[in-house]
């Protein structure tokens, strides 16, 4: 039986602005068992940062709120609880990498410090030890003289090895769940996949599950095991990876698995490549239908009026379409 | 908003299309002048500093017409008196009505300020399109002369100017017109540097833009591309500097009065009131703080102007 | 930060001092009629002096020449004679250059305590009641010229409250404790003038700079650390906002300087901003040219400075 780790039920989290009430995630849920893979895919402005962002409270909360909902970790909400606590949380139990690792480390401290700075302060250890465990994360992760390197400032690394710095980073204490927030995004093709290789390897060490947000389909494909789809602040289908792609049922789905550019079918079929016409609705004021009717090829009466609900519609696998 | 496919061209459409054109008309209205305005209003202190500084123009250009006592009429009998209804800001060491100069003064001092922020903005426009339209070289001698310029002590530097040209200059203008030429130029002539490098840096930002590109290959010319395609964009930027210029040199010239090397010591410019009114600080107060309330309250409001403009006009900057 | 970048930045303050040798000759030279009149018709200046001065700015000899001669003389230190004071100039400005040093150096240390502080509050409480304050303050600040802050000062504390002295005496007939304490309080106000008219502009600059430092990427990582919100701002934020704020500040010397003559003139402290403007009203040019020099010089010595705290400050720059 496996052991849930993080179980978000209903999050909602919106953002105050001087047009309205934003709802980047409108009523989400998610959850991770440990040692899975699980993705998170949608296009920009779906929300798969911002709820990433919410399980670690990462999020400012002058414009941002949670409306409503649930972050369990261990069967704990961390919702109600302060920062001092959360702070125990952080790097320990739940690490993040981000997007950009060409901003996301500090430009006036060496790499060393910043790894060092996150073992010291979770570990009791003196400056020393710190600094020696820093530099056999960044063995760890493959970076070639990390004795010496340690000592380096940001700026000295390329952006793939950065992101390694940054995984290294977030791997230091050992967490049980790892998000990793679009982590390949930035990064050259060849370098992409050395990271995805890498963060396969850091999993199997240390028996961790991983968030994956990313918009791209094939990263999904390659290394997660189940799958959530998000459109417009709202998941829209889940299921394990392998009926996702065997059998997408939400419109939007079956569009973006359409979309992938597929060499080999267009030098043979002489196919056109497929795009969802048009673009994501204002978040703002969301229509109170399917928030993807306006796209869809199979909208109806039913679609634009109400919001259809999660069904299940096979073994781990549900969709929230009328189809 | 969103386009709809063939497929989906139903009655079905209706609630999605009904809100497009809603927001777009809305949307119209908002031309780019007006979005400054609006942004501009929500500050409220330079909403409110913008009233102020209005009255304090009105006052010194139709108070003079309306409040008629002369401004060096010498009484020793009312010397240094407190407010009062016949003198509402006092008298000075001499019997002479301290609202009337204080008026008179406020001439001299917006003058003066107006004066040297158009020399200073023209110069900078000028060296600034200079530098941002020719490559290499010139752009380098003309930054290089900048940072020189920016590590000059001003005041010192005015200083020195007025000491060494202030006779020559009496001779040419006549004893005021000579320092007021004088001044402004010195004043002016000390802070063209921020303009300039705003309007370069438009200049190196928007030559390769394609609107440009596009003006070119429509044949405009050169100065044509500039005026109408290139110089507008900077002219936010520049219009706060200008606005700080104005209160910069209101300060510049003030000092200078107080030090007692700006304008000839009959003229009552504010400065020189104080100058005059820092020996009377115990037994009459109220000569040296109207003076000094003048100063302060005109500079004030036109930072607090310029901190609106800023936002409103330029709200990417970061000071 | 690297030995060459130190030698680079050092050797970049030749051409600077250069170009303001050049700027202050050519003042000098096209001010029409001769700024040495006064000297002929003074009978108090006996002519070998007279020659001599003549001689060492070569006022006969094509400009550059003169140029040359001039700047000479300017670094050996050869600045003429002051008939006013009866002295040499160089021996009259080292006099009272310390005294404008403390007194700039303490406003500058005064500033710096107070905006910090106030600067990075006001960032991580934005649009408070905090930052509203501070920030309109701050424009009361730098909008209110040196000179009526001053006057205002003495007027409360000198003329109402007597609690300061406000005329500044460099000999007071004192000792031990009392010496100091006696100095210490007739610096009060001219420090504190100067202090807090620097204070004011540098707390928008704080401020802004740790507005746009809190939202980078960098800092988000900190937090996702686990790190406190006060060790995220003081240790990650801090630093990194500094960079531009040294900067700027730099640039502000120059202004420094200006304010630091007019608060000697009103509280008659004994430096060379005073010298400088008794100097003008009293036609003595020669102190007039060097303490113009001087104080040039000194704002690129401050240049200098900064960016080399810079460099401290930016493990990038020094990479270049």
């Amino acid at each position: 039986m496996a052991e849930t780790l993080l179980d978000i039920r209903g999050l909602k989290t919106w953002f105050k602005t001087d047009d309205g009430m934003v709802r980047a995630v409108d009523g989400v849920d998610l959850h991770i068992d440990r040692g899975e893979t699980v993705g998170v895919v949608g296009e920009s402005g779906c929300g798969k940062t911002v709820t990433a962002r919410s399980v670690l409270k990462l999020i400012d909360m002058p414009p941002g709120r949670f409306e409503a909902g649930q972050i369990l970790w261990q069967g704990r909400d961390l919702i109600p609880l302060d920062q001092d606590e959360m702070n125990k949380i952080r790097a320990r139990e739940i690490a993040i990498v981000f997007q950009e690792p060409m901003t996301s480390l500090n430009p006036v401290y060496t790499v060393g410090d910043q790894i060092a700075e996150v073992i010291a302060l979770h570990q009791k250890l003196n400056r020393k030890q710190a600094m020696d465990g820093a530099a056999e994360m960044l063995r760890l992760v493959n970076i070639p003289n990390a004795q010496r390197r340690v000592h380096d400032y940001p700026h000295q690394f390329s952006g793939g090895m950065r992101q390694r710095v940054m995984i290294a980073m977030a791997l230091s204490c050992q967490p049980k769940l790892l998000i990793a927030d679009e982590p390949t995004t930035a990064l050259d093709v060849t370098i992409q996949a050395q990271i995805l290789e890498l963060m396969q390897e850091m999993k199997e060490r240390f028996g961790m599950a991983i968030l994956l947000i990313t918009h791209a389909m094939g990263v999904v494909a390659e290394t997660c095991q189940r799958v959530t789809v998000m459109y417009a602040g709202k998941v829209v289908e889940e299921a394990p990876v392998k009926a996702l792609f065997g059998d997408p049922r939400h419109p939007y789905t079956q569009g973006l698995i359409r979309s992938i550019p597929r060499v080999d079918r267009a030098a043979r079929h002489k196919e056109r490549l497929e795009a969802i016409p048009g673009t994501v609705p204002s978040l703002l004021e969301p229509p109170p239908g399917c928030r993807f009717a306006a796209r869809c090829r199979y909208v109806s009466e039913i679609c634009v009026r109400d919001m259809p609900p999660l069904k299940e519609v096979g073994p781990g696998h549900y969709v929230r379409c009328v189809l | 908003m969103p386009g709809l496919t063939p497929a989906s061209l139903s009655a079905e459409a209706p609630p999605a299309a009904a809100a497009a054109p809603v927001e777009t008309r809305r949307k119209a209205r908002f031309s780019p002048w007006h979005e400054s305005w609006r942004r501009f209003r929500r500050h409220k202190l330079a909403v409110a500093s913008g009233v102020v500084l209005l009255l304090i123009v009105a006052a010194i250009i139709i108070g003079p017409l309306l409040w008629r006592l002369p401004i060096n009429e010498i009484d020793f009998t009312a010397k240094l008196q407190g407010p009062s209804w016949a003198h509402p800001l006092g008298t000075d060491d001499l019997g002479q009505d301290v609202l009337a100069r204080l008026l008179y003064g406020g001439r001299i001092s917006l003058a003066v300020g107006l004066a040297a922020m158009l020399v200073a903005i023209t110069v900078g426009v000028l060296v600034g399109a200079l530098a941002g339209m020719s490559s290499g070289h010139l752009d380098a001698v003309l930054m290089w002369l900048a940072d020189l310029f920016l590590s000059l002590p001003q005041l010192p530097l005015l200083l020195l100017l007025i000491y060494l040209f202030r006779d020559a200059l009496k001779t040419a203008f006549g004893p005021e017109g000579g320092v007021f030429v004088l001044i402004v130029v010195v004043i002016g002539g000390l802070r063209w540097m921020p303009a300039a490098r705003l309007v370069r840096a438009q200049f190196l930002s928007l030559r390769e833009k394609e609107f440009v590109e596009a003006a070119r290959a429509l044949g405009a010319s050169k100065p044509r591309q500039v005026i109408r395609h290139i110089l507008p964009n900077a002219l936010g930027p520049v219009i706060v500097a200008g606005t700080i210029d104005v209160a910069a040199a209101i300060i510049a010239e003030s000092t200078l009065s107080f030090l007692g090397l700006g304008f000839p010591p009959d003229i009552p410019t504010w400065g020189r009131l104080l100058a005059d009114a820092k020996d009377y600080l115990d037994i009459a107060p109220h000569w040296a703080l109207a003076a000094g309330a003048a100063i302060f309250l005109t500079v004030l409001s036109i930072n607090f102007i310029g901190d609106g403009l800023r936002d409103a006009l330029d709200p990417r900057s970061v000071i | 930060m690297s030995r060459q970048y130190l030698i680079r930045r050092l050797l970049l303050v030749i051409p600077a001092m250069l170009g303001i040798s050049v700027v202050l000759f050519t003042v000098l030279a096209l001010a029409p009629g001769d700024p040495f009149e006064e000297l002929a018709s003074n009978p108090a200046v006996p002519p070998e002096v007279r020659a001599a001065l003549r001689a060492s700015f070569g006022l006969d000899d094509p400009v550059y020449l003169r140029y040359l001669h001039w700047l000479a003389a300017m670094l050996q230190g050869d600045w003429g004679f002051s008939f006013v004071s009866r002295m040499n100039v160089d021996t009259l400005i080292l006099q009272r250059l310390p005294t404008t040093l403390i007194v700039i150096g303490s406003a500058q240390i005064l500033a710096i305590l107070v905006a910090l502080p106030v600067g990075v509050l006001a960032a991580t409480r934005p649009y408070s009641l905090f930052d509203q304050i501070a920030n309109t303050l701050a424009f009361v600040g730098f909008s209110l010229p040196t000179f009526f802050t001053g006057l205002l000062l003495i007027l409360v504390f000198s003329v109402q409250l007597d609690w300061l002295p406000f005329v500044y005496r460099a000999d007071i007939n004192a000792t031990g404790w009392r010496f100091y304490w006696e100095h210490i309080r007739q610096s009060i106000m001219p420090v504190t003038v100067l202090g807090l008219f620097q204070g004011a502009s540098l707390v928008r600059y704080v401020r802004s700079s740790v507005l746009d430092v809190i939202r980078l990427d960098y800092v988000t990582t900190a937090r996702s650390k686990g790190i406190g919100e006060r060790k995220v701002i003081t240790k990650h934020v801090v630093r990194n906002a500094l960079i531009p704020v040294v900067t700027l500040v730099a640039l502000q010397m120059p202004i420094v300087f200006g304010g630091a003559i007019v608060t000697e003139q009103i509280f008659r402290v004994p430096g060379i901003g005073s010298l400088l403007i008794s100097a003008m009203l009293a036609n003595d040019t020669p102190v007039v040219m060097a303490v113009t020099f001087v104080i040039a010089t000194l704002v690129i010595l401050c240049n200098l400075i900064a960016d080399f705290i810079y460099a401290w400050l930016d493990p990038r720059i020094a990479f270049r």
